[in-house]
C-alpha cells in the first residue's frame, strides 16, 4: 500500500533526536505568572477576579466573552497583582492577568465528577467549554466549537493529529508514549458525540514506537484505527492531514466539518480527557524547550502562564550565546526579541539557535527554478503570488488562488534565491483577510 | 541577556540549495561534454570556450560596476551562459565570435531586460542565433583538420548513410559541445539525481519529436533514421541543457509538458521541412517566446479545488 500523504512538501533536517527520549519532567513556576487574556482565536476573555484577590489553582479567573472564546483558569494559588498589558510572543502587548504565586499550590475543591455514562451530549461539550480548552497545536480554535458542528451526524471521522511535523518538537511524541490511555480515552469521548463518526490516531512514521504503542492499545477498539502517514512537512496541517487519511481535499473556504472530519491535536484531545474523565480544566501543557543553544533539551509539563525564561533556566540554561529564539518550531513559530514573555495554552516549543539562516542568506533574483510550486502543498505558484503581493495587484492574487495559501512556509524554505515567499504572501493575506471581515 | 536577537517571519530554517549551488552543477554536468569538445576539436575548441566564457562573465561584471549594481558574477549564471554558447559555437569560429557571442548574451538578452531572471529569451541561445544570421559561413563551417565532411544531420539531409556509433559517440563534425551524445547524457545524469533538472521536459520534447519523425519523415519507424536524428545536431544539449532554462521554461508542472511537445514538434518540422538541417535553437528560442501563455493556461488548480474554478 502507498503511504499516506499529500503532493508536495519539505523534508528539513527534524532535530528531535536532541529532546525525543527525555521524558516529560513538571516545571514549578517560581515567580509571577502572566495569562494573557487572548491566548485563542475569538473575543479576549473577561478577567472576574481584581487586584488583591487570592485566587486558588484550578481556579477560573477570566470568563469567555461571547461565543467564540474561552475562559481561563489560575495555575497556581496566590495573589492577584494586576491586570495590565504584557508583551506576549508575538511582540504585542496583550491585556493580562499577573498572580504572584505563594508556592502553596493550594487547589479549589474540584467539583464532584458524573460517570461518564449519564453525561449527555449537551454536558459533554459544555465540560469541554468550561475547561478553557483550545487547539493546542498552535491555532488556538476554542475546541468545543469544532465538536458541536451544524449536523453531528454528517461527521464520519474524529482524527487525532499525532503527526508532529514541525522540526524540533518532541511534545506530542512523549506524551503518546507517555500517557496513551488518556489520548485513547479523549478520542472516545469525542467520538462518543458522533454517532456515526470512527477514530483515526494519524501518526508520522518516523515514530514507528508509537504507532506500536497504540495499535496495541487500540487493538480491541473496533471504531478506532491508527495510521502510519509518510514523514514530510506540513503532513499535520489540517487539510493535508484529512486528505492523507481520507482522501477528501478541501480548500480554504471550507471547514474539515464540510469533509465529514473533525480534527484535534495530541495535547488537545488529553485535555478533554482531563475535563470530561477527571473534571480538572486546561492548566498545563508540554513545552519542548530545545535547539542546540540549550545546555540540556527536554519535555516540561508546565503550567500555563509560567515565564519563559525559567524553562530556559530548568533546561540548564544556554551552553552557548543564541542568536534566535523561536516560539513553536522552525517553519511556523514566531521569532521572539524577549524571553520574559508567558507560556500560553497554544506554546508548543521553545527553539533556541545559535545560527539564523534567515539573516545570513541574502535574498537575491527569482531564477524561476519553481522548486515552491513543486513543493507548495496548497498547489499554488508561491513564485506569482510573491510578485503580485510584492505589486500589491490585489486581484491577481485572488486570481491565482494566493488565499489557498497555509503559510506552511515549504516555499520559503526551498528557494535557491532566498526569497521570503511565504513572508509577503502571508503579509497579503492578512491584508484580504482584514478587507472580508470589513464587509 | 542583553544581546540582540534575530527577530523575521517564519520560516526560520532554509535549505542548503543556493542559486550558486544550482548553477555550479551545471557547470560541473556540462564538463564531460566540453572535455569531450576539446578532446575532439583541439586546442582551438579550448581557446574559443575560454573566450566566450570571460566575456560573459566580464560583461557582467562590468555592466553592473557601470551602473552601480550589485555584482552577481558570484552566481555563476554568466558562466553557465558563455560555457553553453561557446558549446554551440564551431570550434573553426575565431575567437571575436565568442567575445561578440559573450557579449551580446549578456548585454542585450540578459542584463537590458532586468538580469537574471528576468530575460524571457536563454541567452546562450539568443546570442547564437543572431551569430548564425549575422556570421552565417563562420557558424556553419564545420570543416576541421579531422573532420572534412557534412555534420551528419546535413549528411542525413542529404540522403547519405551516416554512422550512428560515430555520432553516439561524439567522433562527427558539429559544434564544439553537440557531438557527444554520451558525454551530454552523463551531465544530464548528474543533473536529474541532483534534483537540479527533471525528464519532464527533455521527456516530453525528444518523444514528440521521434513521433514526429515517424509521421511524417517518410521513413516511416526506421530506427536508424530516428537514432539518427537523436545523436545527430543539438537535440540532446537543448533538450537536457537549454530547455531545461529555468528561467525561460514555464514553472507549472502541466505547462512543461506543453511546452516539451511544442518544442519537440517545432524541432520536427525545422529538420524536415525546413532549409537548414538544424532547428533546435531556433525551436526553443520560439518556445521561451510562448511560456507565458503556456503558464496562463496551465495554472494548476489548487487544493481542495477539484476541478471547478473558484
Amino acid at each position: 500500500m502507498a503511504r499516506l500523504t499529500f503532493v508536495g512538501g519539505i523534508h528539513p533536517y527534524d532535530g528531535k533526536d536532541l529532546s525525543k527520549d527525555k521524558p516529560i519532567r513538571e516545571v514549578l513556576p517560581k515567580g509571577d505568572l502572566v495569562y494573557p487574556l487572548s491566548q485563542h482565536i475569538g473575543a479576549p476573555a473577561t478577567p472576574i477576579v481584581k487586584k488583591g484577590d487570592r485566587v486558588l489553582t484550578g481556579q477560573k479567573i477570566a470568563e469567555a466573552a461571547g461565543f467564540v472564546s474561552a475562559p481561563i483558569y489560575a495555575t497556581v494559588s496566590g495573589t492577584v497583582k494586576a491586570i495590565e498589558p504584557r508583551r506576549v510572543v508575538t511582540g504585542d502587548n496583550v491585556m493580562s492577568i499577573v498572580i504572584e504565586n505563594d508556592g502553596l499550590y493550594e487547589e479549589v475543591a474540584w467539583p464532584e465528577v458524573k460517570p461518564f455514562e449519564e453525561l449527555t451530549r449537551e454536558e459533554k461539550i459544555n465540560l469541554i467549554k468550561e475547561a478553557g480548552i483550545v487547539g493546542m497545536g498552535g491555532a488556538g480554535f476554542p475546541t468545543f466549537i469544532k465538536l458541536s458542528p451544524k449536523e453531528p451526524e454528517k461527521i464520519d471521522y474524529v482524527i487525532v493529529n499525532c503527526a508532529e511535523c514541525e522540526p524540533y518538537l518532541t511534545s506530542d511524541y512523549r506524551k503518546m508514549l507517555e500517557e496513551p490511555e488518556k489520548l485513547i480515552s479523549g478520542l472516545k469521548v469525542s467520538l462518543s458525540l458522533f454517532e456515526n463518526a470512527r477514530g483515526i490516531l494519524a501518526v508520522e512514521d518516523n515514530k514507528p514506537d508509537c504507532i506500536e504503542l497504540l495499535k496495541k492499545l487500540t487493538k480491541d477498539e473496533t471504531k478506532i484505527t491508527v495510521k502510519a502517514l509518510k514523514t514530510k512537512y506540513p503532513q499535520g496541517s489540517e487539510r493535508q492531514l484529512i486528505y492523507a487519511t481520507t482522501g477528501r481535499a478541501i480548500n480554504c473556504d471550507k471547514l474539515p466539518a464540510d469533509a465529514g472530519c473533525v480534527v484535534n491535536n495530541v495535547d488537545t484531545v488529553i485535555a478533554i480527557h482531563n475535563a470530561v474523565i477527571e473534571g480538572r480544566p486546561l492548566m498545563h501543557r508540554i513545552v519542548t524547550v530545545t535547539g542546540d543553544a540549550i545546555a540540556d533539551p527536554l519535555n516540561f509539563k508546565v503550567r500555563i502562564g509560567t515565564n519563559y525564561h525559567e524553562l530556559v533556566d530548568e533546561a540548564g540554561g544556554f551552553k552557548e550565546q543564541p542568536v534566535k529564539i523561536i516560539s513553536g518550531g522552525p517553519m511556523m513559530g514566531f521569532g521572539i526579541f524577549d524571553l520574559d514573555v508567558p507560556t500560553t495554552k497554544t506554546s508548543s516549543a521553545l527553539l533556541c539557535l545559535t545560527k539564523d539562516d534567515v539573516s545570513e542568506m541574502e535574498p537575491s533574483a527569482c531564477i524561476n527554478c519553481g522548486k515552491c510550486v513543486e513543493v507548495c502543498p496548497g498547489r499554488v505558484v508561491p513564485r506569482k503570488l510573491a510578485d503580485y503581493a510584492e505589486h500589491y495587484d490585489e486581484e491577481a492574487f485572488v486570481k491565482n488562488n494566493g488565499m489557498e495559501c497555509c503559510e506552511c512556509g515549504c516555499c520559503s524554505f526551498v528557494c535557491p534565491a532566498k526569497r521570503p515567499l511565504t513572508q509577503v504572501i502571508k503579509s497579503m493575506r492578512k491584508m484580504q483577510l482584514a478587507k472580508r471581515k470589513k464587509k | 541577556m542583553s544581546d540582540l536577537m534575530k527577530v523575521s517571519s517564519n520560516p526560520h530554517i532554509r535549505s542548503k540549495v543556493t542559486t550558486s549551488s544550482i548553477m555550479l552543477a551545471v557547470v560541473i554536468a556540462l564538463l564531460p561534454a566540453t572535455g569531450f569538445g576539446i578532446y575532439n576539436f583541439g586546442l582551438d575548441a579550448l581557446i574559443l570556450i575560454l573566450v566566450t566564457v570571460a566575456s560573459a562573465v566580464l560583461t557582467e561584471y562590468l555592466y553592473e560596476k557601470i551602473m552601480h549594481k550589485p555584482v552577481t558574477i558570484g552566481d555563476f549564471s554568466a558562466v553557465v551562459t558563455g560555457l553553453l554558447l561557446a558549446l554551440n559555437l564551431p570550434s573553426t569560429a575565431p575567437w571575436w565570435i565568442g567575445v561578440i557571442g559573450g557579449v551580446f548574451a549578456i548585454l542585450v538578452v540578459k542584463m537590458l531586460f532586468g538580469g537574471l531572471g528576468q530575460n524571457f529569451m536563454n541567452p546562450a541561445l539568443g546570442a547564437r542565433c543572431f551569430l548564425l544570421i549575422s556570421y552565417t559561413s563562420i557558424m556553419c563551417n564545420f570543416q576541421t583538420d579531422t573532420y572534412t565532411g557534412a555534420t551528419p544531420l546535413a549528411a542525413l539531409k542529404a540522403g547519405e548513410n551516416v554512422n550512428i556509433l560515430d555520432m553516439v559517440v561524439g567522433r562527427t563534425a558539429g559544434t564544439i559541445g553537440e557531438t557527444s551524445m554520451i558525454a551530454i547524457v552523463i551531465g544530464a545524469c548528474f543533473l536529474i539525481l541532483l534534483g537540479v533538472i527533471d525528464l519532464r521536459i527533455p521527456g516530453s520534447y525528444i518523444v514528440s519529436f521521434v513521433i514526429f519523425i515517424t509521421l511524417f519523415g517518410g521513413h516511416g519507424f526506421d530506427s536508424a533514421f530516428i537514432s539518427a536524428h537523436l545523436a545527430g545536431g543539438g537535440l540532446m544539449l537543448g533538450a537536457f541543457f537549454m530547455a531545461t532554462d529555468y528561467v525561460t521554461r514555464p514553472v507549472t508542472k502541466k505547462g512543461q509538458y506543453v511546452y516539451g511537445i511544442f518544442l519537440g514538434i517545432l524541432t520536427g518540422i525545422f529538420r524536415l521541412f525546413g532549409p537548414s538541417a538544424e532547428g533546435v535553437s531556433y525551436a526553443i528560442i520560439i518556445g521561451n517566446l510562448i511560456v507565458p501563455l503556456f503558464e496562463k493556461v496551465t495554472l494548476p488548480k489548487a487544493f481542495g479545488r477539484g476541478g471547478e474554478k473558484a
